[in-house]
């Protein structure tokens, strides 16, 4: 029996109104690495910021035993002092600042007086090495891509003298390339005895990496798997956090018959908006016809979602060559979001809570953003109609939420996700381009959203569905457009698609650049 | 839970609370003297410019915490062309309108270069702040001119007798102002009422109690305020502008999407342009709008002063952006409301005139107002934590 390292002995966490945890316990060995799931909610985070400190001693019940002692940490400096080190989902370095410079942030070498450059960055440099990254500490952070950024994190975890790390969702901004090699650096921690906790929505990696799983259901431990062979079968954990078999994680779409084509662009190249020497979109030809889904694979960096916001009324980048047309008619679309709407195309950003959500605002404030002027007369918006509306499309899609009147800021990421698809269906567009429609949000909410996209498809709309989840395109696309390095380099019927042959096009066309 | 909907409610009205104590604290420390109707009346009047420019400011705060730093410089440029122009001998409304063009022109440029060409709103206003100063100074040759036309003192509310006349001449009571405060309350009630209806046959769930709770006290407000005029001489003119603008900048920013586009940019501005707004238009507004309302300001200003002088204005913008604030006016933007800001208006108005009466120095008043300015925001923030 290995040494117990950590154990979080009935936490229990109110906020006003809330039980957010509620009796929860988790051990943790001395070397594992142990995964936390759960769905959006279930509180995840919060145990990790009980354990981090960030809620102090005394705002929560319950004993933290870390190391065999009972721990009573009052700021994040205490629990970094011992050893606990939290990377958290939203990177939080300074981009204009050097790597060395991010590491030691708060952490300065050298006296108060004075900082010690050469320390710092010699040290950055050694432990940059462990995470096996080439660059000089010296360089900007700005001029790292995400992966590299990520394992800045870590470097600069390693850098507090880490002995218990834990990751919240370290791979949900990196592709997949990117993700394998983190996970593989984690093993490779392990190996030299780190412990690690690991946060994750992708149960893949769950099943890869973890040791035990530990599942969380509304503020409760709901059991620990054991996973010493790697060999989980992830319906088991799904099982676990919805609390039900999920027989099917795909819903059927019934047999819709498919039209015309309804838009399609040919040609389209789009270069960079602040280095137009860079092309962004190469050359892409597509179409999509109505009663369609239609599934753009593609990794991170493809030009995916430039293609679909330079289609929205040039959202994105400078359109330099490329016809589009919409029912076989040519539409030369303005620079302008308003005039895609017009023309009924709409996009679901891959970004909702920065491009697409107002978060001070409630439900049905925006709700009505995109298509605002259908509801008011001479500016004058007809505010009741606003809140009939805002409660069909809560009704509609089954959004969890008291009232409409709720603050988008405090809806789950599966909610919000579907406020932002009520928003872009209450503009009636007859293209949706939806853009990772289920990132970051878990295995219930996705199904829901799934469901979403086949009613659209049999209501005769076209949908085109950009993600970089295989599965995902698999089940629900009719046909396949593989993209990768700027260009459009397969298309295939999801009948003929699998997995393999579509990584094989994309290994086929080469990486690019 | 019945602490928590106490807690609530507190949380909800903070502003309204403080507003009520400070009033409480005035009347026991000047003897009831705040509530005398010749203060209740003067409080009014000199406070018109701050509720005037805090409507303006109000829009330039959602879009994202901008200000508007050029107002008070703005104010003195208009009232210093409205001078000359009825110096030349121009009737009335050629002189107000003038003002409200200029006033919109300043207001329009500074709004091109901070829609169009992103120049910072702090920096575009700053130069303002400079440039109009100067010009009011060169404009007015550095001398004070003063107002002979008395319509335009009358219809704008300066001078001594510039009240709506009582037209059933009351003795000891101005029936006018009377009927006029009765109205209003009864069109405010009757206004509840009907979305009230409207709502329930529509199916949308509605707080009929505290609905009614609040617009009680609301009505009961305006007929004390009634009451209280039409004992001294009536209603103001300037409140019926003041009035007026509040009340149009009410509907714009609750009712119209014009309104809408402003709480949008400051919650989410490429969120809103992804939705199809065209933001840079936004900002151009918020900015062209508080020169026309700088403008509008000087109107009053110039007829309460009865002159132009080129040192008139100074710190205004600093009064209307600190009303918004106290009135709960968020400083990254998208969150506020002319309600609150009306709020925030008074409440520095009531600060300000009670520590007149008590004989405190302007001095003091100054520091005072800059701690409630710090409390208020400091309540505003603390609040939101707790809810993180």
């Amino acid at each position: 029996m290995a040494n117990i390292l950590l154990e979080m002995k009935s936490i229990t966490k109110t906020f006003p109104g809330v039980k957010a945890l509620d009796n929860v316990n988790l051990q943790v060995e001395e070397g594992e690495i142990h995964a936390l799931v759960g769905e959006n909610g279930a509180g995840k985070s919060t145990l990790m910021n009980v354990l981090s400190g960030i809620y102090p001693y005394g705002t929560y019940e319950g004993d933290i035993v870390y190391n065999g002692e009972i721990c009573k940490f009052n700021t994040i400096k205490d629990s970094e002092g011992k050893g606990i080190v939290i990377i958290h989902q939203e990177l939080a370095l300074v981009p204009e600042m050097s790597i060395g410079e991010n590491m030691y942030l708060g952490n300065e070498r050298g006296s108060k007086a004075r900082i010690d450059w050469n320390t710092t960055y010699a040290e950055a440099d050694k432990y940059l090495k462990m995470v096996g990254l080439t660059e000089s500490s010296k360089v900007l952070v700005k001029e790292i891509g995400t992966g590299k950024q990520q394992l800045v994190e870590i470097a600069k975890a390693l850098a507090k003298h880490a002995k218990l790390l834990i990751l919240d969702e370290p791979t949900s901004s990196l592709n997949e390339e990117d993700s394998r090699a983190l996970l593989d650096l984690m093993l490779g921690f392990k190996e030299q005895g780190m412990t690690m906790i690991i946060i994750t929505h992708k149960l893949n990696e769950v099943s890869y990496v973890a040791d035990k799983i530990t599942v969380i259901r509304d503020g409760s431990t709901i059991e620990t798997i054991d996973n010493a062979n790697h060999d989980i079968d992830e319906d088991r954990i799904i099982k676990g956090m919805v609390g039900r078999e999920l027989t099917n994680r795909f819903p059927k779409r019934e047999n819709v018959p498919i039209g015309d084509v309804n838009l399609e662009v040919e040609h389209w190249t789009v270069h960079h908006p602040l280095y137009p020497e860079r092309i962004v979109v190469n050359d892409v030809s597509m179409y999509v016809r109505k009663g369609e889904v239609v599934g753009i694979y593609g990794l991170m960096g493809a030009g995916r979602t430039e293609l679909a916001m330079s289609i929205f009324g040039q959202s994105y980048g400078i359109l330099t060559a490329g016809t589009l047309r919409m029912n076989g008619q040519e539409v030369k679309l303005k620079k302008s979001a308003e005039d895609a709407i017009k023309h009924k195309i709409a996009y679901v950003t891959e970004d909702r809570k920065g491009n697409g959500l107002i978060l001070s605002q409630s439900i049905k404030v925006n709700t009505s953003l995109a298509n605002l002027d259908s509801l008011a007369t001479n500016m004058i918006i007809d505010k009741d109609k606003e809140y009939q509306v805002a409660e069909e499309y809560r009704e509609k899609l089954r959004t969890k939420t008291p009232s409409v009147e709720q603050l988008v800021g405090n809806l789950s990421g599966g909610n919000q996700q579907k406020v932002l698809l009520a928003k872009w269906m209450f503009a009636e567009p007859d293209v949706l381009i939806l853009d990772e429609p289920t990132r970051g949000i878990d295995v219930g909410a996705k199904y829901e959203i799934y469901c979403i996209i086949n009613d659209l498809a049999a209501a005769g709309k076209s949908v085109i569905m950009i993600s970089s989840e295989l599965p995902e395109v698999l089940a629900m696309s009719d046909r396949i457009y593989i993209m990768n390095a700027s260009r459009i380099v397969g298309e295939m019927a999801a009948s003929e698609a699998t997995q393999e042959n579509i990584m094989a096009t994309i290994l086929r066309s080469g990486r690019g650049d | 839970m019945n602490n928590n909907h106490v807690l609530a409610f507190i949380k909800k009205n903070t502003m309204v609370i403080a507003l009520v104590l400070v009033v409480i604290f005035f009347s026991v420390s000047t003897g009831g003297k705040i509530l005398y109707a010749q203060n209740i009346n003067n409080l009014i009047s000199q406070n018109g410019y701050v509720f005037v420019l805090a409507a303006g400011m109000l829009l330039c705060i959602l879009t994202g915490g901008n200000i508007d730093l050029s107002v008070g410089s703005v104010v003195c440029f208009t009232m210093g062309i409205g001078a000359l122009i009825l110096k030349a001998g121009l009737p009335t409304p050629a002189a107000a309108l003038a003002m409200l063009a200029v006033g919109l022109l300043v207001g329009m440029f500074q709004g091109f270069w901070i829609a169009w060409v992103s120049v910072p709103p702090f920096i575009a206003t700053l130069a303002g702040m400079y440039a109009f100063r100067g010009l009011s100074n060169v404009i007015l040759g550095g001398y004070s001119v003063g107002v002979g036309n008395e319509t335009y003192l009358k219809v704008f509310g300066g001078g001594a007798d510039c009240y709506v006349p009582d037209f059933f001449h009351g003795t000891g009571l101005n029936i006018t102002c009377m009927a006029v405060g009765i109205i209003v309350a009864v069109l405010v009630l009757v206004s509840t009422l009907r979305s009230h209806m409207v709502r329930s046959k529509m199916g949308i769930a509605t707080h009929a109690a505290a609905d009614f709770a609040r617009t009680v006290i609301i009505c009961a407000l305006i007929l004390w305020i009634a009451y209280k005029l039409a004992q001294y001489k009536g209603i103001p003119s300037v409140l019926i502008w003041i009035a007026l603008v509040l009340l149009v900048y009410g509907y714009i920013t609750q009712y119209t999407s014009l309104g809408r586009y402003f709480y949008a940019v400051g919650g989410n501005e490429k969120a809103t342009r992804l939705s199809g707004v065209n933001t840079n238009f936004v900002y151009f507004r918020a900015y062209a709008n508080m020169g026309l309302l700088a403008g509008f300001a000087g109107v009053l200003m110039l007829a309460r002063a009865g002159h132009a002088e080129p040192t008139y204005g100074v710190g205004y913008e600093m009064d209307a952006i600190a009303a918004c604030f106290i009135g709960g006016a968020s400083a990254y933007g998208g969150v506020g409301k002319i309600t609150g800001v009306i709020i925030g208006a008074a409440l520095m108005g009531v600060i300000n005139q009670g520590m007149s009466i008590m004989g405190i120095s302007a001095n003091y008043q100054s520091a005072v107002k800059g701690i409630v300015l710090l409390v208020a925001v400091l309540v505003d923030v603390l609040s939101k934590k707790e809810k993180a």
